[in-house]
């Protein structure tokens, strides 16, 4: 199983063609406490960098983006009741969709986790 | 997602450097680079409504109005300066006493708001013949241009750019506050005196905009970090960012200026009636009054509303309020009320469909979420009558 990580701050842990997303640690602490996550559902295409799912924050709302292209095959139906998991385990428990990936070779221009460490100390 | 930087040149307070050390995460607001949160916007709200919050609110724009002619003294003088700024609000300056404040709007000839304020008749003897004046610090270059160009050439404003404004909000704020201002305790809600905190002369106001009993502190700039430092060692004290102030606000059922209120909006139609007093209805003379009495009488076509999303989601400033398939308003502010643990939304409404208890739909992101009108405030206030 390999992570990748986008520059809008989103995981895409891979396994097989099934993709599960989320946003980053980083992400989570940027938003402060999550209250509310608008997720897609199950059967939902998306292209990559498309508006996939919208993270509720105290103070703002903010768009999540599709890593990859793919079609919605679960949603983390926990986060509607308990969306505080976004902050506490955001690279875990945290998760927002599972995509079926139907363009692997996307993956390719995400950055791993070495990389994507040098880009936020970048910032 | 996106996360935003903003490099423009900014404006600092004289708490800047204390909130950068404080652990604050700083942003831009009114061209001034502020603190938007410390610990956590949450974990702020609802220590201000348990504790006490200290707010830095030196971007506001705290002034003064005086009269040139330093002969008047009394009512006389306060009459003479009140009747001056009576051009430009509908409430009842003349009648303030020494010591009192109050929440009014300035308005454009179509009755048009275009700014809310605070203005207190200081309770000292040498200063009546001026009234204090705090406007909010996106609107303050606009509203001082206003004064200049409306006012008469016996007024002289003069901006309290020497000084710092700080807030210390929440139900402890008066046990903390009494060690640094003994006396101020005996304050009720809208009052103010002169006080001095180590020889440093200080305007201390029981009032704010969090909803929570609290205090608005003028003090001059060289002592304002020593003094909210101070502040901050008591451990009932801790340091509160613009996030929390917001949520503290809408709670609280106050408008923000440039989403709630604007010049489109009159104070009927935002339900702040309350604010043009008796004999100012009755002498009719504010910018407006033929527009804003019609509505008086004859009712707003919309209104300003609570509403009560009915599912987790936030809905947020821009979301338009239908029934069925007809639009009857839109939300002006909206976000997570921590206090009451759900969305909280303030906005407009048709009259028809503005009474508390109306099911209505909010058009979130292509999904229609059930919402009812509600009363305002979200939470009770907790002033000092």
């Amino acid at each position: 199983m390999t992570i990748y990580y986008t520059k809008e701050h989103e995981w895409v842990s891979v396994d097989g063609k099934t993709a599960t997303i989320g946003i980053t640690a980083y992400a989570a602490e940027q938003l402060g406490d999550v209250v509310f996550v608008d997720l897609p559902e199950q059967g939902t295409d998306f292209d990559q960098d498309s508006d996939m799912a919208v993270v509720e924050s105290v103070k703002a709302a903010s768009d999540v983006y599709a890593p990859v292209t793919g079609t919605v095959v679960e949603s983390n139906a926990g986060l509607e009741e308990a969306p505080e998991r976004v902050n506490e385990d955001p690279e875990g428990d945290g998760w927002f969709v599972r995509l079926t990936v139907t363009e692997p070779g996307q993956l390719d221009g995400l950055m791993d986790a070495d990389a994507y460490k040098a880009f936020l100390d970048s910032l | 997602m996106t996360i935003s930087a903003d490099t423009e040149k900014l404006l600092t307070t004289p708490l800047h450097a204390l909130h950068l050390k404080s652990g604050a995460r700083m942003v831009p607001f009114a061209g001034y680079d502020m603190p938007v949160q410390f610990e956590g916007v949450k974990a702020e709200h609802l220590w201000t409504r348990q504790h006490a919050g200290l707010f830095d609110v030196s971007h506001m724009g705290p002034c003064f109005l005086t009269l040139r002619d330093t002969t008047l003294t009394g009512d006389a003088a306060h009459h003479a300066i009140a009747s001056e700024i009576e051009k430009l609000v509908p409430s009842n300056i003349a009648g303030l006493k020494p010591g009192q404040a109050r929440l009014t709007v300035l308005l454009n000839s179509a009755g048009g708001i275009l700014d809310d304020l605070i203005i207190t008749r200081p309770e000292v003897e040498e200063l009546q013949g001026t009234l204090y004046i705090v406007v909010n610090g996106a609107m303050k270059h606009d509203d001082w241009r206003l004064f200049k160009d409306v006012l008469s050439e016996t007024t002289h404003l003069t901006r309290a750019d020497d000084r710092a404004l700080i807030a210390l909000q929440g139900p402890q704020a008066v046990d903390v506050l009494k060690d640094f201002f003994p006396g101020c305790e005996d304050l009720t809600f809208m009052q103010s005196r002169r006080m001095y905190w180590n020889e440093v002369r200080c305007g201390v106001s029981r009032l704010g905009y969090t909803g929570e009993d609290g205090f608005e502190i003028l003090i001059f700039a060289d002592a304002a970090a020593q003094f909210a430092q101070s502040l901050l060692e008591d451990e009932r004290v801790k340091p509160i960012g613009l996030g929390a102030r917001d949520s503290l606000r809408l709670e609280a059922g106050l408008c923000l200026y440039g989403h709630d209120l604007n010049p489109d909006i009159d104070p009927v139609t935002a339900d702040l009636a309350w604010v043009i007093q008796k004999n100012r209805r009755e002498k009719a003379d504010f910018p407006g009054a033929s527009i804003i009495l019609k509505k008086l009488s004859s009712g707003p076509e919309r209104k300003r509303v609570g509403i009560q999303p009915l599912e987790r989601a936030p809905a947020r400033e821009g979301t338009i309020i239908t029934l069925g398939d007809t639009a009857i308003g839109e939300i002006t502010s909206g976000g997570f009320g921590p206090s009451v643990e759900r969305p909280v939304a303030m906005g407009y409404v048709d009259l028809d469909h503005a009474e508390p208890g109306t099911q209505v739909e909010l058009l979130q992101r292509g999904k229609t979420r059930a919402a009812e009108i509600t009363k305002l405030p979200f939470v009770p206030p907790n002033y000092k009558r």
